[in-house]
């Protein structure tokens, strides 16, 4: 062989390589079509639990519309990359996974690759249902089969280019998706591993909780020290967090299944439906999830003591004369908030003393903004906290004029900045919110469904 | 001292900046459609229109009201010259005890200004934050949009009445 063709043979071989290693990590092979399978081939038992289970993966915050058919999917996720639109995961055949075998959707589960072999977008959560054992695959698959199949084709994505090639998904996953099942940490008790299976598996918290890289996966250095979903601020539920008084299992267990407690107020935004789904599965799933998440939390320290106790006190004996207390902001809290936040009726009857609001202690006031205006709307069939929103008699600047005297006099943290831009752009999200939360306003999921498998 | 604006009429007040707008409408101005209900902005009864919007006027205090038009039932129509609103409730007898009423009009009102043809499901959804304790809500359904084809009737025969801003 002569030198110039050696050479030759060297770049094609790397070429073909190159291009052998490039398809090896992109393609995948489609999963062939089955009947959709007779409801009675799934045993009512294995359906049962994977309600459960798709009620702990909150399936049905992205894909049920409001107003529209529960799992038809469509709901638009905005990210920092454009808007991912979610997939219809009832049983419909032709729209739907209907022709999806167990064997598809697991794999869709575990590795993000839909029934035809493309690459999905990680907005579905599969960088945490790695995790998800075979078992409870089955189960969710079995639940989500029996359900009412609705014909809703997926909307295509508004994603620029390069972002809407599905193969450079495939490079995304090379850095960011770890497989692997949970390996239980036998130091620790069975229930703490219980929780942890979920609150990393299925239950995919820190989608919500961790911050997010560039690149829009999860930052592993800094596990659940919060994040950012639709406008609303997923607080830190690490040593960070920056609830007034410290989360203990108790309390992390009462909030989790009823969606309020005494110290802590109440689940708002895309976290109502969250304790919603929670409301109605194995008192034990969350009672693990409560308890792993305390080790998360990590135990309080005394300076953190020391301030809850001064937090108490204060909502005892609340200062004669507390900090901006002539300014327009004292007078609209006073005449629209302190009738029911500072009525001594209990939770949920009466609001939360808002010294002990995270949303008040919290690093930026978006949370307490979008309360202001939207308010709580009750929960249909249950003992439910209710608020009204202020949308439509409060200017921004009168919303600003009240989160200022809030943060002053409600919390021991220096003032919020940019709080006019924020009320600005809460405003604006809230048409957006309004027009695409699965629930009523703010309410969680259907109660009237949650006992049905 | 501050100037409110109440069904086109200007109203000088002198209250606390912090009064709840519902009290100056009672006690002040003696335009008692408006009820108490639970002081908590909870149960609708206490709805007025503000610059269009309906708002629980028991949670308003005054000082939000700097420059704004407030309406009242009192401003849609008189015993005599009932606004649609009024004439739709009338004639479909939605009033039970009659508490919840007012709110539920001024809702209504503010719903059909925005939308006039209202689909029930919207009423519906509009009206959720009012409590009606007898139990009349299908006939308060019934009069929305019975109030929707009379203002539409009344709108093609150019009659501008009950329009509250």
């Amino acid at each position: 062989m002569t030198k110039p063709n050696l050479i030759a043979g060297i770049v094609a071989g790397l070429l073909i390589g190159g291009a052998g290693a490039a398809v090896a990590l992109v393609w995948r092979p489609a999963i062939s079509p089955i009947e959709p399978p007779a409801l009675q081939s799934f045993g009512a038992e294995l359906v049962k639990r994977g309600r459960d289970l798709a009620s702990i993966g909150n399936c049905s915050d992205c894909h049920t519309l409001r107003d529209g058919k529960a799992f038809a999917g469509g709901v638009p996720v905005p990210t920092p990359f454009g808007t991912i639109y979610s997939s219809n995961i009832t049983p419909d055949p032709d729209t739907g996974i209907g022709r999806w075998s167990e064997a598809a959707f697991r794999r869709a589960m575990r590795s993000g690759v839909d029934r035809a072999g493309q690459h999905l977008y990680p907005t579905f959560p599969y960088d945490h249902f790695t995790n998800v054992t075979d078992e409870d695959d089955r189960a969710l698959y079995a639940f989500l089969m029996t359900r009412q199949p609705a014909r809703a084709a997926p909307r295509a994505n508004e994603l620029s280019f390069p972002l809407n090639q599905r193969f450079v998904v495939a490079g995304w996953k090379l850095l960011f998706l770890q497989r692997g099942t949970y390996q239980a940490d036998s130091a620790q008790s069975a229930e703490w591993n219980r929780g942890a299976y979920l609150v990393e598996g299925l239950a995919h918290c820190g989608a919500c909780h961790t911050p997010r890289n560039v690149l829009g996966a999860e930052r592993t250095s800094a596990p659940f020290s919060g994040g950012d979903v639709d406008n609303w601020q997923a607080y830190a539920i690490n040593s960070r967090s920056p609830s007034p008084v410290p989360w203990d299992t108790e309390a992390l267990f009462r909030y989790l299944r009823q969606g309020w407690h005494p110290d802590h107020g109440v689940a708002r935004g895309p976290m109502a439906e969250v304790v919603g789904n929670l409301s109605s599965v194995q008192e034990s799933d969350v009672h693990a999830i409560a308890t792993y998440m305390t080790g998360v939390f990590g135990p309080p320290t005394p300076d953190r003591l020391r301030q809850a106790s001064v937090v108490r006190e204060q909502i005892k004996s609340p200062p004669a004369q507390p900090a901006l207390a002539n300014t327009s902001g004292a007078s609209i809290y006073a005449a629209a908030c302190a009738t029911c936040h500072e009525s001594d009726r209990k939770l949920p009857y009466g609001g939360v003393n808002l010294g002990l609001s995270t949303a008040i202690s919290a690093p930026d006031p978006r949370n307490a903004t979008n309360i202001i205006l939207s308010g709580v709307r009750p929960v249909e069939g249950e003992r439910s906290p209710i608020m009204a929103g202020f949308a439509s008699s409060m200017t921004d600047e009168q919303i600003s004029a009240l989160l200022n005297y809030l943060r002053a006099r409600f919390s021991n943290q220096p003032a919020w900045s940019g709080v006019e831009k924020t009320v600005q752009d809460a405003r604006r999200m809230q048409t957006v919110f309004l027009q695409t939360s699965p629930g009523p306003h703010n309410a969680p999921a259907d109660s009237m469904q949650r006992d049905k498998p | 001292m501050m100037t409110l604006k109440v069904n086109g009429h200007d109203h000088q007040i002198d209250a606390p900046p912090d009064t709840p707008l519902l009290y100056v409408l009672r006690d002040e101005l003696n335009l008692n459609a408006a009820k108490y209900g639970c002081g908590l902005g909870q149960c609708g009864a206490c709805t007025v229109i503000v610059d269009g919007k309906a708002v629980f006027s028991c949670v308003t205090p005054l000082l939000l009201l700097e420059g704004k038009q407030v309406t009242t039932l009192e401003g849609l129509g008189t015993i005599d010259a009932p606004a649609p609103i009024q004439r739709a409730f009338m004639e479909e007898q939605a009033a039970q005890c009659g508490y919840c009423i007012a709110g539920m009009m001024m809702r209504a009102q503010a719903l059909l200004q925005k939308n006039p043809k209202p689909t029930d499901e919207q009423i519906r959804a509009e009206l959720e934050p009012h409590l009606c304790r007898c139990g009349t809500h299908m006939r308060i359904l019934r009069a929305v949009h019975r109030a929707s084809h009379l203002m539409d009737t009344a709108s093609s025969s150019s009659t501008t009445i009950g329009s509250a801003r």
